[in-house]
């Protein structure tokens, strides 16, 4: 008998109590949320969130988007910046830092060398202070995101969902997702909170107005 | 049951026996102290943020009993999305199965080294003894589990595994161990959690980069869609779910839900439940191979190893709702003091002293589902509301079932504990029958002791003296104390609000 005749058949007996006409799909208790835990600017509280986090948080029109990724970089003298396929061109900066394009993929030596990666995001959650990367275009492929130690992530304030439920029902689960709230961080030694352990340890966020 | 499983630690000694033990370390103590005061406290001030919280709580109870119930239903969905995927699905009866399944797999990839995140399921099952067996070489890249493993040690709390250990111990060990198993510590390493968490990042990325397979545990699966999710905060989750070309998900078999959209809940309710965040740093969804990026070999082991008796008992079944998040171990007075070596096993606390007895039998662990004053806490903490205590009082009239079976005893013991049974089920009846027993017993009482008494309680109190009952019970105790707790608990987080 395979393992897996001999798990379900031991969870067909453990299970001889439940009524045979019960249904397996419910009765499921509704989705959504019975309550809003977001004031009345989520834009605000999501920047936020993010920033008790320990993320760098900038909120800026649209027009000024390349020139505070430019910020960004300057502010930790980054070199090398990684490029996804699909990133629009008007959002990155003129600047003393080479571009490393990932259309060829790169590999993980190089993006480990890297300084930094720009990207946009799929979605945001204010309550929660996270942003969710589906790895779709102008994201790149996970690693991208995961080696280079300064990750400068762009999010439109229409991507902004209230809370997780409204943040889940955007996504397409079929895609690799990546929640990220605030850079890495580790309290495995005595409790103290040490930021970046393996991801970046610097996280940029930079919120775009609508236009 | 093999010698490697590491649900119970063959050779610890019987709670009674690890808990004096631990009671004289006083270091020890301070440290469990403080850590469990904190994550207690910054927990309190998360879930006080949702107003719905309780409503979350009963929703997430709900899904996760009615999944029980169907469980063979939602794991044939879970199979046909995961294939439908990409991705490989396994079945292992027990820890032995389980071992020769993740080997094989290895081994047909000619690698003879993998990464490895934080995962209980592959504890329990011993599977790193089992790898290096066969000469594969596993390697631990959660920092605490990297702590434990350098240090040839046990985990002691789920969360927080190496909170025994003090810095300047954990300095020594990487000092000592890192040459030995890679790239060694830096020269003039200080004690320092940011130059001790900056050692292990060199330490372990040379070997994210190097290893072509990964091994990881599960936080929760999708049977809709069949996507598999870890919540971590270090980013060696990502690293091992990211990098390497082959992943070997070990998923015990109660971790499955309907659907993707039940996420919803359990996403508020782990990371504010178990590290006090509103969101941990990082979560991973995957959902079998995607073209291009990740792993291109997905394996998903479904383990089983006990988890289907558990659930053939109606009342302990509920302890496979545990999304393991340790709330009830920081609430807990008895893990406070003993910490978690003493529990023997790779699940401590409260959680532990229900699951442990039921995943290998409570005639093998007998003394722990009396490691617990039955005080309710870990049963208001719990977010998939698992009440602990009526577990435990069903175990422990087991536990007195099962000695008098292989002793032959009479069964006024295994009575009075079935009799408890009801009391223990309700919190009223808890707290009604702890008033009762602290006016009855200290009319028997003489200095402060109760010696034997007659009729069917001889035999129990004649091999004990019972301190006789506190003026406050425990449990009145506990929840007085707890308010103040609470009070601090909001207050420090308001000030932090405010800085
Ligand atoms: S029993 Fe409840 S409180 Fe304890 S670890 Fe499991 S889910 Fe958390």
């Amino acid at each position: 008998m395979s393992g897996r005749d001999t798990v379900l058949r031991a969870v067909r007996k453990a299970l001889t109590d439940v009524p045979r006409f019960e249904n397996p799909g419910g009765p499921r208790p509704p989705h959504g949320h019975p309550t809003d835990h977001t004031g009345p600017d989520i834009v605000q509280l999501f920047s936020e969130r993010t920033a008790e986090y320990r993320a760098t948080v900038v909120r800026v029109p649209a027009a000024r988007a390349a020139a505070a990724v430019g910020d960004a970089l300057a502010r930790t003298g980054a070199r090398a910046l990684v490029v996804p396929p699909g990133l629009p061109a008007d959002v990155i900066p003129e600047g003393p830092w080479t571009l490393l394009d990932d259309t060829l993929p790169l590999t993980p030596g190089q993006l480990d060398a890297a300084d930094a990666v720009l990207t946009t995001s799929a979605a945001a959650i204010a309550v929660t202070g996270t942003v969710i990367l589906d790895h779709g275009p102008g994201q790149g492929r996970r690693a991208l995101t995961l080696l280079p130690d300064q990750h400068i992530c762009l999010v439109r304030e229409d991507q902004i969902a209230p809370d997780v439920p409204e943040a889940l029902s955007r996504l397409d689960p079929y895609r690799p997702l990546t929640l990220v709230s605030g850079p890495s961080a580790t309290s495995d030694i005595e409790l103290d909170r040490v930021e970046g352990v393996h991801g970046p340890r610097t996280l940029d966020i930079i919120v775009v107005a609508a236009t | 049951m093999s010698d490697r499983d590491n649900v119970v630690w063959l050779g610890t000694p019987a709670f009674p026996e690890a808990a004096r033990a631990a009671l004289a370390d006083t270091r020890l103590r301070a440290n469990l102290r403080r850590a469990t005061a904190t994550i207690r406290d910054k927990r309190l001030a998360v879930t006080a943020e949702l107003d719905d919280w309780e409503e979350l709580r009963e929703r997430a109870a709900a899904v996760k009993r009615h999944t029980l119930r169907h469980l063979d239903h939602h794991l044939l969905r879970l199979e046909e999305a995961v294939t439908a995927a990409g991705g490989t699905v396994h079945w292992a009866a027990d820890a032995a199965e389980a071992n020769a399944i993740v080997t094989r797999l290895v081994q047909a990839t000619g690698e003879s080294e993998v990464v490895k995140v934080k995962s209980m399921a592959t504890q329990e099952i011993g599977l790193n003894e089992a790898l290096a067996d066969a000469g594969i070489r596993a390697y631990e890249t959660d920092l605490a589990e990297l702590i434990v493993q350098l240090g040839g040690d046990r985990p002691s709390h789920i969360l927080v595994p190496a909170i025994h250990r003090g810095r300047s111990e954990i300095r020594e060990i990487f000092l000592r161990e890192m040459g030995d198993w890679g790239r060694p510590a830096p020269d003039g390493l200080g004690d320092d959690p940011r130059d001790l968490a900056e050692a292990a990042r060199l330490h372990l990325r040379e070997k994210f980069l190097r290893c072509k397979v990964a091994v990881s545990g599960a936080n929760f699966a999708a049977a809709d869609t069949g996507t598999v999710v870890v919540v971590e905060s270090e980013g060696n989750g990502r690293m091992c779910l990211t990098l390497p070309d082959t992943l070997i998900t070990v998923m015990g078999i109660e971790k499955v839900l309907p659907a993707f959209a039940d996420l919803d809940v359990f996403l508020q309710l782990l990371p504010r439940s178990s590290t006090g965040e509103r969101m941990n740093p990082y979560t991973s969804l995957w959902t079998g191979v995607t073209e291009g990026d990740g792993p291109q070999d997905f394996h998903l082991v479904l383990l089983d190893n006990g988890r289907t008796a558990t659930l053939a008992d109606e009342v302990g079944r509920q302890a496979l709702s545990c999304i393991r998040c340790s709330a009830c171990l920081n609430v807990c007075p008895v893990y406070e003091r003993t910490g978690g070596h003493a529990y023997g096993s790779v699940y401590p606390g409260p959680i532990g002293a229900v699951l442990t007895p039921q995943l290998v039998g409570v005639e093998n662990t007998a003394s722990l589902p009396f490691a617990s004053t039955l005080c309710g806490a870990c049963y208001d903490a719990c977010p998939v509301k698992i009440n602990i205590p009526e577990v435990l009082v069903h175990l422990r009239a087991e536990a007195v079932e099962a000695k008098r079976r292989s002793r032959l005893l009479p069964t006024a013991e295994a009575l009075a504990m079935k009799a408890a049974g009801w009391v223990m089920s309700s919190p009223k009846g808890l707290a009604a029958a702890h008033r009762l027993a602290a006016l009855g017993a200290r009319l028997v009482a003489r200095d402060g002791l109760i010696g034997s008494l007659p009729g069917p309680p001889a035999r129990w109190t004649g091999t004990r003296d019972t301190p006789a009952p506190a003026q406050e019970s425990l449990r009145a105790w506990w929840r007085r104390t707890k308010a103040v707790n609470e009070t601090q608990g909001r207050t420090t987080a308001e000030e932090e609000g405010r800085r």
